[in-house]
């Protein structure tokens, strides 16, 4: 069976909260959560990325150019519910921290799991833009977030 | 008048003499007393930190955020090329040969030190692991982590990566790493309180000049230290932020 043949990739649009939409291709590819380290990026306060780490560009598959500048639903993978993120802006717009697991949409098509912090970044007492920080997730919760999100996506 | 210094407890006690050195270094340059004060435990530092008692702090990543947030210090400078990173290691011989491979009920060994534990604890989230289901023995050194982890009390021990690094060949040689971080935004930094601010400038650069002399450069070497480079406002602020959602 050749590599591209396979039934496992798929094109699918996704569509954005701002009404913009795209055709990606979606490989039923995992990437291994890279060992030990943390995936990092900010946003100004309508989640445009103004920072990536290494960690992040090696795993999104995108530059830092690509990066800068985008907003961060270039991530969205359409496996994961519109709800778990009207949840995440609904907490950091509220100035709370956000913890959920998320499966992330990478350049190639591939995509990878992560368990995803977020915080408000507050400077002289105002929100001035906010930081992502991920890391590995275990096995279990990775199954739990697939099956609670597939009864999301049907809702 | 005379100044209070700090330094956060996680130095390995090999560089205790250096800090003193240090110390009378900075008196020098500064033309004034200064008082160092060290402990071998984090929380009644921390307390009498709270309480005021110092001006200077060389401050492990996790007391920075109290310092800057709560307290109004500003960190200067940070040391150059250390930043603090985390190795989980087990027995050679062990059947454990990654993080998922430890069992709920693991034995773990590690010292007070705060962000290596907390960076630790998150190394074995892949493995469901957290403290309601490992038992954590807390021990005075890293040496002691990792003679627990030799003689197999420990399924796994928790070292501070440089400390891991000066341990002795031999005894490196009977263990295994089963991750190690790589963060590199994480490190120590140099604050100043709030009553010393208008002396910030002065002091930074005293710092920063301390490479380029051979007096200075024997001091930083006594600390194990190469140097340091100056630590900005949103520098520290993103480092804050970034530890932040570490803690839950
Ligand atoms: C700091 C920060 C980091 C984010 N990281 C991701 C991410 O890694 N993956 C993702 O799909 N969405 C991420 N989001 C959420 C996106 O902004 C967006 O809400 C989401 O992709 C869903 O797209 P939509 O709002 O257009 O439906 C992040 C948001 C912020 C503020």
């Amino acid at each position: 069976m050749s590599e591209h043949g396979s039934n496992d990739v798929r094109d699918v649009v996704i569509k954005y909260y701002d009404g913009t939409s795209r055709t990606v291709t979606i490989v039923d590819h995992e990437v291994p959560y890279p060992e030990g380290k943390l995936i990092v990026s900010r946003t100004d306060t309508k989640g445009i990325i103004t920072h990536a780490n290494q960690a992040f560009v090696d795993m999104s598959g995108y530059s830092q150019d690509e990066l800068i500048g985008q907003n961060h639903y270039i991530l969205r993978h359409p496996d994961m519910p519109t709800v778990a993120f009207t949840g995440l802006w609904e907490t950091i717009e509220a100035g709370n921290k956000w913890h959920g697991y998320v499966k992330n949409l990478r350049k190639d098509g591939a995509y990878y799991w992560v368990k995803a912090t977020v915080i408000p970044n507050i400077r002289n007492g105002k929100v001035v833009g906010y930081t992502s920080v991920r890391r590995k997730p275990s096995r279990s919760k990775i199954s739990e977030s697939e099956a609670l999100y597939k009864t999301l996506m049907e809702a | 008048m005379t100044l209070n210094l700090t330094v956060s407890p996680d130095f390995a006690p090999d560089h205790i003499s250096g800090w003193f050195i240090f110390n009378t270094w900075l008196q020098r340059k500064l033309g004034s007393g200064i008082h160092l004060e060290l402990y071998d435990c984090f929380d009644k530092q921390r307390e009498d930190i709270k309480a005021g008692n110092f001006d200077l702090v060389y401050a492990n990543p996790f007391d920075a955020s109290m310092l800057v947030r709560e307290l109004g210090f500003k960190a200067i400078v940070r040391p150059i090329a250390k930043p603090d990173e985390t190795i989980i290691a087990t027995h050679a011989e062990s059947d454990v040969n990654s993080v998922e491979d430890l069992q709920p009920g693991s034995s773990l060994y590690a010292t007070d030190d705060p962000d290596v534990n907390r960076i630790g604890m998150i190394m074995l989230e892949p493995a469901d692991l957290d403290q309601s289901n490992t038992e954590t023995t807390t021990v005075d050194s890293y040496v002691i982590v990792a003679k627990n982890v030799l003689n197999k009390s420990a399924d796994a021990g928790f070292f501070l990566k440089d400390a891991y690094e000066e341990l002795s060949e031999l005894i490196r040689k009977q263990m295994k790493v089963l991750v190690s971080s790589e963060i590199s935004v994480v490190h120590h930094t140099l604050l100043v309180g709030p009553k010393l601010q208008q002396f910030a400038p002065q002091i930074q650069q005293h710092l920063l000049d301390m490479t380029a002399d051979e007096k200075g450069r024997g001091v930083l070497e006594s600390m194990n230290l190469e140097g340091w480079e100056v630590m900005s406002e949103e520098e520290t602020e993103f480092m804050i932020d970034l530890i932040d959602t570490l803690i839950d």
